[in-house]
């Protein structure tokens, strides 16, 4: 509880803020001592708005989660502890089996979807000039439009007869009519396809940051040596974005785990369970099913994947970073 | 630049950017004209439809066919303008308590030193690791009991506003942006006597309004979208936010396309004038902070 020991603590924050010497004669420590605990009860003062909200909205709930998955949860008649039982139940479900089948192409498809159209994207409108800025700016309106509203408008676009929009369209270079949303073998893919869409923008503004920050003149020695341009892309724009694309893949797929609002408004997770995904599922399960237990079973296990899979990312990066 | 120097390599592919490159240029028109075809068309339709007399999901287009307001008067018997008010209380209270905390949170964090600083660092990490999709369910409990106090906030727009009210992202960018605001402006300003608030209110914050700018458009985007917090929250379909209200006029067999197309209309103007208005921080948050995101 010294002063000292409070300075040394903190050193590794590394931050800039004034604080004073950090060992000192003894009379001066102990005067300094007292002059301190004034001084940390101010930051917790600060910290304080935060902590309530994030303790009553974020920490008590998922203790309440954790909790309420190890019981059968039944209104007005009280809740009996089951143990580890939801879990087995939840592991077991052939439901929940298929939706966690479905999350993960959905996450997959949509990250590596995302990430490719996102990279042609940035080769396409990287430079100065005004007019790919602006360009840049429209091509970027996806990211910031509500998920809601852009499954209502590709719900219309996916109308499945002939005369629909998309229909209508893939109809002048001799394809479809598909059904899209409407048929269980094409609805996964179609939301992935409105997920990229939704995504790719992102990925291209990321990636154009990283494109800014070649050497210029690596790309004149590759031309030099003859490199033709997807030799150049290959071999010094590629192994330079290496570290940008590895995060955004990594992040992205960790994200794409939590998949709700995209599923829900397109497809509510049919048709026939097709595009059914874990958080759907747990949704389902809990306030159509009023199984609490269940679905509180589900929150934890996708909390633990998507925890473990952070946290050895990570690691790894650290591990990377280190040598 | 397109200067005297201006060089091939501007650009990774290599686009020329010399004038009479007509084939390059040619290329590079033809595919952004595409690319803003198949991004913006689809919001475009939106519009359109939204002023269309009865439009037909088969015959969309980016020009109304009949133009007319009729969507909107009927919309709003279907209290349209009650989904908006939700939606924008709710993302304005948000983001102004939201904003508030963060810059308090990021003030302790960056300017301070003291006992179980790292610790509170760590704490508001593990907060971003718990998305409200995993607590959905515990949440929409504990928002109808409120713990301690046992008030419940179930159908109120309070209850919708108060979880979003922190945010692990903002305090971060917040704080990394504090950092850099050199020691001696605050030293100088204790010499001169000012108290805690003073130094806060008068030193640090104006020169935070950058940071300000990217937490606020980041804030806002990350509120408007959300959608099962609000869901959860509401005790019946009139405390819907617009975004939700969108899907329950849909299954209304009363209500046409056109209204529910009126409504996306009405949720996607808000978020394109923010982005429009703010988007060099838009853009400057994503390349600086939401890596970390």
């Amino acid at each position: 509880m010294t002063a000292v020991h409070s300075v040394s603590d903190t050193q590794d924050v590394g931050s800039t803020a004034s604080g004073g010497g950090a060992v000192e004669t003894h009379p001066v420590r102990r005067r300094r001592r007292r002059r301190l605990t004034g001084a940390t009860f101010v930051p917790w003062l600060f910290l304080l708005p935060a902590a309530v909200i994030f303790l009553v909205f974020k920490f008590i709930p998922m203790a309440e989660g954790i909790r309420l998955s190890l019981f059968e949860v039944r209104p007005f008649l009280g809740d009996i502890f089951v143990g580890f039982k939801n879990y087995a139940t939840i592991l077991q479900d052939e439901k929940f089996l298929t939706a966690s089948w479905h999350t993960l192409v959905l996450a997959g498809g949509q990250t590596l979807g995302a990430m490719l159209i996102g990279f042609f994207l940035a080769l396409l409108l990287e430079g100065h000039a005004k007019s790919l800025w602006f360009v840049r700016s429209a091509v970027f309106l996806p990211v910031v439009a509500a998920t809601a509203v852009i499954g209502e408008i590709w719900r219309l676009f996916f109308y499945p007869a002939p005369e629909g929009f998309l229909n209508d369209l893939i109809s002048w270079v001799g394809l479809g009519p598909w059904e899209y949303i409407s048929n269980p073998d094409t609805s996964l893919v179609s939301v992935m396809f409105v997920g990229i869409w939704k995504h790719a923008p992102y990925d291209m503004v990321l990636i154009l940051a990283g494109l800014a920050g070649i050497d210029r003149q690596q790309y004149e020695a590759a031309a030099i040596d003859g490199a033709s341009t997807p030799q150049r892309i290959w071999n010094v724009t590629l192994p330079a974005l290496r570290p940008v694309i590895t995060i955004l893949l990594t992040l992205a797929a960790i994200r794409g785990l939590r998949v709700f609002t995209e599923v829900y408004v397109l497809t509510g997770g049919g048709p026939a369970g097709s595009t059914d995904v874990w958080m759907t599922r747990v949704y389902t399960t809990a306030f159509e099913q009023s199984e609490a237990g269940l679905a509180s079973a589900g929150s934890v296990v996708l909390f633990l994947v998507t925890l473990v899979m952070t946290v050895s990312v990570q690691w790894y990066r650290r591990k990377k970073e280190a040598r | 630049m397109s200067s005297i120097n201006s060089s091939r390599f501007d650009s990774a592919i290599g686009w020329s950017t010399r004038s009479d490159a007509w084939v390059s240029k040619g290329i590079r028109f033809l595919l952004s004209a595409l690319a803003v075809i198949l991004f913006c068309g689809p919001l475009l339709v939106i519009f359109s439809g939204a002023f269309d007399h009865n439009p037909d999901p088969t015959k969309l287009s980016v020009i109304p066919d009949n133009p007319s307001l009729i969507n909107f008067q009927v919309a709003a018997e279907n209290k349209i303008w009650h989904y908006l008010a939700n939606s924008l209380i709710i993302a304005g209270g948000a983001l102004l308590l939201q904003l508030a905390v963060s810059v308090f949170a990021a003030y302790a964090l960056a300017r301070k030193k003291f006992r179980g600083q790292a610790i509170a660092l760590l704490v508001i990490l593990a907060t971003m690791m718990l998305p409200e999709e995993v607590i959905a369910i515990p949440l929409s409990l504990v928002i109808g009991d409120l713990p301690l106090v046992h008030v419940s906030l179930k159908g109120t727009l309070l209850g919708v506003i108060l979880p979003l009210g922190a945010w692990g992202f903002s305090i971060f960018v917040m704080t990394e942006f504090m950092r850099e605001i050199p020691a001696e402006l605050e030293e100088a300003a204790k010499v001169d006597g000012a108290g805690e608030l003073r130094l806060f209110a008068q030193i640090i914050l104006p020169l935070c309004r950058p940071a300000l700018g990217v937490i606020a458009v980041f804030g806002f985007n990350m509120i408007w979208e959300q959608y099962l917090l609000p869901l959860i929250v509401a005790a019946d379909p009139s405390d819907y936010t617009l975004t939700v209200a969108l899907l329950a006029l849909r299954s209304d067999d009363m209500v046409g396309t056109g209204i529910v197309l009126a409504g996306a209309l009405l949720a996607l103007v808000p978020s394109l004038v923010v982005y429009l208005s703010l988007q060099k921080s838009f853009l400057r948050g994503i390349t600086t902070g939401a890596i970390k995101g």
